[in-house]
């Protein structure tokens, strides 16, 4: 049972996804336990894949029993293994968390939505299991398949947002199909570590050097990387709550994933060092994108669009981290998936919260919120200081990683960028935080003066979407001591040998 | 120089579909439009994949020259069969792409349910109009 860990934890979350309509046909109300029970196998055996990579090593699970070169390979090493468990982890909050916000907005589509969000995190979980390139492709396209459908059924605009998203999306799946499709004529072979093998003697091909290009500008439209990131912010910003919750945290960190994986598995490191200075462009286009990013969501008073805004800044910040080409700065990198993973969902379960108490999204409406949700704000709170880097929690240790890096490659202006980030960062969160905990009752808009009682009685979003955020700010906290663990036991495996 | 251009034939189609692909997504206003030029865009790929699995000079499917119990099946020579893996290959490609289409055209229809519609510029001229509405309310 444990030795086919590797295929149940595709296999059920999909046959789930098969069953749930079955399911909802009559009983609407059990779909959301369902999905949750279903999602609950993934996790479980993630953290047994983890723990099995950690303590024995990488090891690849062939389906079928096809050997390699053949047949279909899931490979998995630490980057995998941790990644895994960071989706699993996140689609099973996630999933505990839609079940408010989907009998709000969502009422009588619950069999659909559960049928796409289980299979939004298959799509995910295949991208970053599989050792193929041609089934990581077909992963990327159902993981956006089940994500178009899912935003579409947003606030008003979510239509037209998601027809761009589709555009754009189907724009960078296709150029990442072309770049398999050049690596298939020069070696003739699907295989990723078969092809790591092949491709160095062919460097100087002028069809591999395409076959890059075309790779690495698919994964940075699927990312968001500044230039092409105009499908997101409008995309994650129309979505319903409990679907941007969802798919804003790991969408950009699997594409991430796939970036790491051409750049250091794929390709030895060198490549993008030496033969096409793609290290030193997408330095600078991280800069850009944190810079830009960081200011674009200064000018936004909608906080769900602040967040998007702030994603961009935070791709970047991981981009940096690879193009630096260290040990330092990839560890950094892989530290800050991990970290920005849980602390944009942390945002998004927060947002998702304060608009089901019927606060709506607007910065300057959120007076006093302290006292109606104590709980809720308290998290926030915690996020933020993450956000900004503030030692105790855990946005600290991974942009301390990655200044170390950009300090180590001798790159002093992404090391400004970094800390001008941080900067913006608490200019942007302190400016909620000073309207949620510091504004007097009196200076407030709505007031009016009419039930001072009412508006200080605290009325928390209910259990389902509390305990998930109270469990991610725990998170929060406890990855910030925890990281130099995480780092001996499985990033520091993750990070190429030669660097 | 031609000769050069004859002799890739398949590649400079693929790649002149692509760009009336690219083209037609990008300069087009209509959002049927865009989406038929989405659809030329994953269909010249498409195509790109199926070429490179051709081969001249009376090439068949791999079939095993099998000699029944006992004997070893060998291959016929490399020269004479195709490649099926591309073909293979892109039989999952189109359905991806069919997929995509039929969501891209779900959503034209939540469009035009909305805007009544589907002329890019209208759409935003309705859109601006609604905002500077919300905001002088």
């Amino acid at each position: 049972m444990t030795d086919q860990l590797p295929a149940l934890i595709i296999v059920i979350p999909l046959l789930g996804a098969f069953l749930t309509p079955l399911i909802g046909w009559h009983y609407k109300n059990l779909c959301h336990t369902w999905a949750v029970a279903v999602l609950i196998i993934p996790f479980y055996g993630a953290t047994g894949i983890l723990w099995q990579v950690v303590t024995t090593g990488p090891f690849s699970y062939r389906l079928g029993n096809w050997a390699p070169p053949w047949g279909i390979e899931y490979a998995l090493d630490h980057l995998n293994a941790l990644m895994l468990v960071i989706i699993s982890a996140i689609g099973l909050l996630a999933a505990i968390n839609a079940k408010q916000g989907v009998s709000n907005r969502l009422a009588g589509k619950e069999p659909q939505f559960y049928t796409l969000l289980l299979l939004q995190i298959v799509g995910l979980m295949g991208i970053v299991i599989t050792g193929d390139l041609f089934n990581l492709f077909v992963f990327l396209e159902i993981s956006s398949l089940s994500g178009y459908g899912l935003i579409a059924h947003g606030e008003d605009g979510a239509p037209l947002a998601t027809f761009n998203y589709i555009m754009i999306g189907t724009v960078g799946a296709c150029f990442y199909l072309l770049g398999v499709g050049y690596l298939y004529i020069a070696t003739g072979s699907l295989n990723i570590a078969d092809l790591a093998a092949m491709l160095p003697a062919l460097y100087h091909s002028k069809v591999i050097l395409v076959a890059f290009a075309f790779f690495t500008v698919g994964v940075a439209i699927k990312m968001g990387l500044f230039p092409l990131h105009i499908w997101m912010p409008d995309a994650y910003t129309t979505a319903p709550n409990p679907v941007s919750t969802l798919i804003a945290p790991l969408m950009t960190k699997v594409a991430a994933y796939i970036l790491i994986r051409i750049m250091f598995t794929l390709f030895q490191p060198d490549f993008a060092i030496t033969v096409i200075p793609v290290a030193t462009i997408l330095g600078w286009m991280s800069v850009i994108a944190i810079l830009a990013g960081g200011l674009k969501a200064l000018a936004q008073t909608d906080i769900k669009r602040m967040v998007t805004y702030i994603m961009v800044a935070e791709v970047g910040y991981i981009v940096m981290g690879v193009s630096v080409m260290n040990r330092m700065g990839l560890t950094g990198a892989i530290l800050h998936i991990l970290n920005d993973a849980c602390m944009v969902f942390s945002l998004f379960l927060i947002i998702g919260a304060i608009a089901h108490r019927g606060h709506g999204r607007n910065i300057y409406h959120l007076n006093n919120l302290h006292k109606k949700m104590p709980l809720t704000m308290a998290a926030f709170t915690i996020t933020a200081l993450s956000m900004c880097g503030i030692p105790p929690a855990c946005g600290f240790f991974s942009k301390w990683y990655l200044i170390l890096g950009t300090i180590k490659a001798h790159q002093w202006i992404f090391a400004a960028t970094l800390l001008t980030s941080s900067l913006i960062n608490a200019v942007l969160f302190f400016r909620i935080i000073e309207q949620a905990y510091l504004l007097p009752i009196s200076n407030s808009e709505h007031g009016l003066g009419q039930s001072h009682e009412e508006v200080i009685t605290a009325n928390e979003a209910p259990p389902s979407m509390l305990i998930p955020i109270i469990i991610m700010a725990a998170t929060i906290i406890l990855l910030g001591p925890l990281s130099g663990k995480i780092i001996t036991a499985v990033i520091q495996h993750a990070v190429p040998v030669i660097f | 120089m031609l000769e050069y251009i004859i002799s890739k034939y398949n590649f400079w189609v693929y790649v002149i579909l692509m760009m009336i692909g690219l083209y037609a997504m990008m300069g087009k206003r209509n959002l049927v439009k865009k989406l038929i030029g989405m659809n030329i865009f994953q269909t010249s790929i498409i195509l790109f994949f199926v070429s490179i699995g051709v081969k001249k000079g009376g090439a068949t499917v791999p079939i095993l020259e099998g000699l029944g119990h006992g004997h070893e099946h060998h291959l016929i020579n490399v020269a004479h069969y195709l490649n099926p893996l591309p073909h293979v290959l892109m039989l999952t490609a189109i359905v991806v792409s069919i997929a995509t289409t039929g969501v891209a055209l779900a959503t034209l229809i939540l469009i035009y349910r909305r805007y009544r519609s589907l002329e890019e510029d209208e759409i935003m001229l309705i859109r601006r109009e609604e905002t500077t509405l919300r905001e002088t309310r």
